[in-house]
């Protein structure tokens, strides 16, 4: 707690209360907007003490592109498991790769942990906080050190570009 | 145009439950429960991602724009790969078993459960 006291100590958790709250009630009426802004800062201040490390977005406009990648890979992730589920379960070959991270928040390792299970052919099995690797699980075990690259330049990276870290 | 409208959330709705179907069919057909996790976690997002996609469009054609779907969608997102990740967690540490190859565990469970 020797950190100096602020009104925002975390711009970003205010901003998606108040997106959150517009959402829950559906419209944007100024009673609305100025319930979701009361909320937007008063929970980040009750709760400080659960977020302790600082995050600062660096490169707003690569989120964009991010998501967009993102939900390109959900779709064809989806068609691919479809692919795999309906064939021939000998085909499977499943096996477990482990990817070491060079990202050090742990709320950044949280959110490519979910990318990656959101993402084709793979599910992030567990995660060595003090290590740094993620265990991945993949369906298609062919080429792991190929999996790693993947990981790495399309997720990873933009990930750190867009935190700064 | 309606016309237009109501085709377009009849498809959504159909992808969508036809992904959830392929979900849960995955779970029971695939070999271990590893590879089983991996039905849950996409199969659903996207099919339950569109029915609700087919949602948003169905209200927001009769009483105005209405995007609370986007709300559950977020909170699916942030939940499946979560639970996903708990399970096979669970399961690594039961060693149970798997076509593919556990991974050796250099630390032993009992230190592992205490950073969790």
């Amino acid at each position: 707690m020797s950190r100096s006291f602020t009104f925002f100590p975390h711009p970003l958790l205010s901003a998606l209360l108040v997106v959150l709250w517009l959402l829950l009630n559906n419209s944007i009426e100024p009673g609305q907007l100025i319930l979701g802004g009361f909320f937007g800062i008063v929970v980040p201040l009750f709760t400080r003490r659960f977020w302790p490390q600082r995050l600062g977005v660096g490169r707003p406009l690569l989120v964009i592109k991010l998501a967009g990648r993102v939900v390109k890979d959900i779709v064809s992730a989806n068609f691919s498991v479809a692919l795999v589920v309906l064939g021939p379960t000998e085909a499977v070959k499943p096996g477990f790769v482990k990817v070491p991270l060079d990202v050090d928040s742990d709320f950044v390792t949280t959110l490519l942990a979910t990318l990656v299970s959101l993402t084709p052919g793979t599910v992030s099995a567990d995660i060595d906080m003090e290590k740094r690797v993620l265990l991945v699980h993949t369906l298609n075990s062919d080429d792991p050190e190929a999996l790693i690259q993947e990981i790495k330049t399309r997720y990873e990276a933009p990930i750190k570009e867009i935190f700064l870290c | 145009m309606s016309m237009l409208i109501d085709l377009l959330i009849v498809f959504f709705l159909l992808l969508g439950s036809s992904f959830a179907l392929i979900g849960s069919i995955g779970l029971v057909r695939l070999p271990d429960i590893f590879a089983r996790l991996h039905g849950p976690t996409k199969a659903t997002t996207l099919g339950v991602g569109s029915i609700l996609l087919g949602s948003i469009l169905y209200f927001s054609s009769r009483q105005g724009l209405s995007l609370q779907e986007i709300l559950a969608l977020l909170f699916l997102f942030m939940t499946a790969p979560v639970s996903a990740q708990l399970l096979s967690r669970a399961a690594l540490h039961r060693r149970c078993d798997s076509i593919a190859r556990l991974p050796e565990m250099d630390d032993g469970a009992e230190k592992k459960s205490g950073n969790s």
